[in-house]
């Protein structure tokens, strides 16, 4: 069974929520992104979100925009994403998932793209720019792997669209709380718990909460009302202020461990 | 080839998907879709509305100046002796280039739409001084989003934009142009899509645009077209304009496309082709998906996208409307690259033996519409669009004629090359 399966399957069983969490792969530069993964999955992740970096990420708002271009300085590559996610896969079972831009992929080939994420043991994928509708070329590159492919769902989409990206949605369906770009902050938690009662109610698979949550406090407001939380700027921001500090790993943990505590609170 | 497909062209793209072939589409994150599919069916029942479309015709007469003028460039024509050169003098519009054309069906949409504010990125700020006009005209709030390299270049277009009351938002991330000033606006929009307009400046980006932005600057090639039968009694044999995103390039050829004419998009070069600094998406890239459409990109093997370079801001862009993309495969369109020095001939020539200064975009039509001159009969005649004029440009083009003087005693003002 796929692991992003199998993984919300346990905590169903277990009555307890995802933690999902979002690092651009390479930041601030491949060796220490693979020590930090590593003590990430440690710390009690349940999903790892692995960044390709992009020169243009327009859905992303300036923190997770100055990873991808310390991870971009730094020599990051897809080929190098494949191989982290690769070299993870030896160390840990936490599902893996790419999340990245549609055009590295597409310059890369689809197919080929498959084949390799396949072989490196990752367990998903989700394209920011690339809707249900533009989606046809790489779900068919997918046909024969054991890839999930995840759509999001935005608090602008309509109900219609609601239902027909939640029939889409592989492994679980993103629910995105706020419009506007990635980063900390500007939640609406009554706005959120509406959204999501009504998301939840039309999808067949988990709804996981993301954009916008930065600590335990917000993952404990959230999680009640959703499968699990998605955390990715916050966690960057550790790195960001202090790209050079030694104990990255250590610090990113503690972070880990707040929002982990909080999810288990609730 | 002086034939066209033998299938017709016109109104065969983009698909209901807003495809052009292989190329266009819609690849935005979830946020941007309602805001999208929202901008789509307004289009679609504005474009068959006939009150629309008179109000739009009405503003482009009343308002923006047209008909724009065909001129024949008969000094410079003997001068270059070959082929005849005619010019369709988008110069002459109000605010002072083709980009008039377009603010003016979009700020009617959104004004339908019933949108308070607009947004638009800009290079050569061309675009935002025609978003800021039109945003003055009918009572938006407007923000225009511009690189801070492109805020540098085009100084006097910052100050009339800030004078029409638009708020100019410097854009310092990535490589501070205007792919960087798109990323921003497209950033800005998924946060205030409710009551914004985003007004995108070229026939790039995700659908409708690409579709909407030709049909609103198809004006140019409808009017060129009538003008040059009534004045020559045949069509011109080859058509000429420079291509940024495309927009002065799609307005002109699309009612030709049908027709026998030859047609060449000229791109900016910059330093040559040889050298990685130039902006010529089609003769020097590769396909690729940027800014919500699959179409031609300047990008590594990686996908990640390169920075563009051109003496000219509004052609400094590393990707190309996706119809273009569609026109070069189909083999329709033959796209060009025009260097930095090459349009800075044809800009000086211009100026000297017609009296019109152009825009250093439209220089770079006008330098490949005068190698093809040079190559043909006196009895055959060349299109240019003449998609602005150079005012904006005065500052930049005395600084960087003083710079190749110095660095070459033999250039001469004017000098062909
Ligand atoms: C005068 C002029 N011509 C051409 C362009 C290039 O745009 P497009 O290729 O969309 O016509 C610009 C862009 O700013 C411009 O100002």
């Amino acid at each position: 069974m796929n692991r992003i399966t199998q993984t919300f399957n346990t905590l169903a069983a277990a009555n307890r929520k995802a933690l999902v969490t979002y690092l651009t792969a390479g930041d601030p530069d491949p060796e220490t992104s693979f020590a930090i993964l590593r003590a990430a999955c440690d710390a009690g992740i349940d999903i790892l979100e692995l960044g390709i970096p992009f020169s243009d990420p327009t859905a992303d708002g300036p923190v997770i925009q100055a990873a991808s271009q310390r991870a971009l300085k730094a020599g990051m590559t897809l080929t190098k994403t494949l191989d982290l996610a690769a070299r993870l896969r030896k160390e840990v079972d936490t599902p893996i998932m790419l999340f990245g831009y549609y055009n590295p992929l597409f310059k890369y080939g689809l197919e080929r793209l498959a084949k390799e994420a396949s072989a490196a043991g990752v367990d998903g994928l989700l394209v920011v720019d690339l809707p249900p509708e533009e989606a046809g070329p790489l779900k068919a590159a997918l046909v024969g792997t054991d890839l999930q492919l995840v759509f999001l769902v935005a608090p602008t989409t309509r109900p219609d669209r609601v239902q027909m990206i939640a029939q889409e949605t592989g492994g679980f369906l993103y629910l995105i709380t706020r419009a506007g770009t990635t980063g900390e902050g500007g939640l609406d938690v009554e706005v959120i718990r509406k959204h999501a009662a009504e998301v939840k109610a039309v999808s067949p698979l988990p709804v996981c909460l993301g954009f916008g949550i930065r600590n335990g406090q917000d993952a404990q407001k959230l999680a009640p009302m959703a499968d699990g939380i998605i955390v990715g700027s916050a966690l960057v921001n550790v790195i960001a202020h202090a790209p050079a500090a030694p104990d990255l790993p250590e610090r990113m943990a503690a972070k880990i461990r707040d929002l982990r505590n909080g999810l288990d609170r609730a | 080839m002086t034939s066209p497909n033998s299938t017709p062209l016109i109104g065969q793209y983009p698909d209901a998907s807003g495809h052009f072939g292989p190329y266009g589409g819609r690849f935005v994150g979830e946020t941007l879709m309602t805001a999208l599919l929202d901008v789509e069916a307004a289009w679609n029942e504005a474009k068959n509305d006939p009150a629309f479309l008179s109000d739009f015709r009405a503003m482009l007469r009343d308002y923006a100046g047209r008909p724009t003028p065909l001129d024949c460039a008969d000094r410079l024509s003997d001068h270059i002796g070959g082929a005849r050169i005619w010019l369709k003098r988008e110069d002459c519009t109000h605010t002072g280039a083709h980009k008039i054309n377009n603010v003016v069906g979009q700020g009617l949409l959104a004004r339908r739409m019933g949108k308070k504010r607009v947004i638009a990125e800009t290079g050569a700020g061309q675009h935002g001084v025609a978003t800021a006009t039109i945003a003055a005209r009918f009572g938006f709030e407007c923000k225009v989003f511009m690189g801070t390299e492109d805020i540098r270049r085009q100084a006097p277009n910052v100050h009339r934009m800030e004078l029409l009351g638009t708020d100019v938002i410097p854009v310092t991330s990535g490589t501070a142009t205007l792919k960087d000033a798109m990323n921003e606006a497209l950033r800005y929009w998924s946060g205030t899509s409710a009551d914004t307009f985003y007004v995108i400046g070229t026939v790039s980006g995700p659908h409708p645009y690409p579709e909407m932005v030709r049909d609103f600057q198809r004006v140019i090639g409808d009017e060129a077209r009538a003008q040059f039968l009534e004045k020559c009694s045949q069509l011109p044999d080859l058509l000429v304009a420079c291509v940024g995103g495309g927009s002065n390039a799609m307005g002109l050829f699309y009612p030709f496309l049908d027709d026998p004419c030859e047609m060449i998009g000229a791109e900016a070069a910059g330093d040559g082709l040889d050298t990685p600094r130039h902006a010529a998406s089609i003769v020097g890239g590769t396909p690729g998906e940027l800014h919500g459409a699959l179409t031609y990109l300047l990008q590594n093997d990686e996908g990640q996208i390169h920075e563009a370079w051109s003496i000219s801001a509004g052609l400094d862009y590393p990707g190309v409307g996706p119809e273009h993309a569609l026109l070069h495969d189909l083999k329709r369109v033959t796209y060009e690259g025009v260097t930095d020095r090459e349009a800075l001939d044809a800009f000086q020539l211009l100026c000297q033996f017609e009296g019109i200064i152009p825009a250093l975009e439209s220089a770079h039509a006008l330098a490949a519409a005068i190698r093809e001159a040079r190559k043909r009969p006196k009895d055959q005649t060349i299109l240019v669009n003449l998609s602005g004029r150079g005012d904006k440009d005065l500052d930049h083009v005395g600084q960087v004629l003083e710079k190749f003087r110095s660095q070459n005693s033999e250039f001469r003002m004017g000098s062909e090359q």
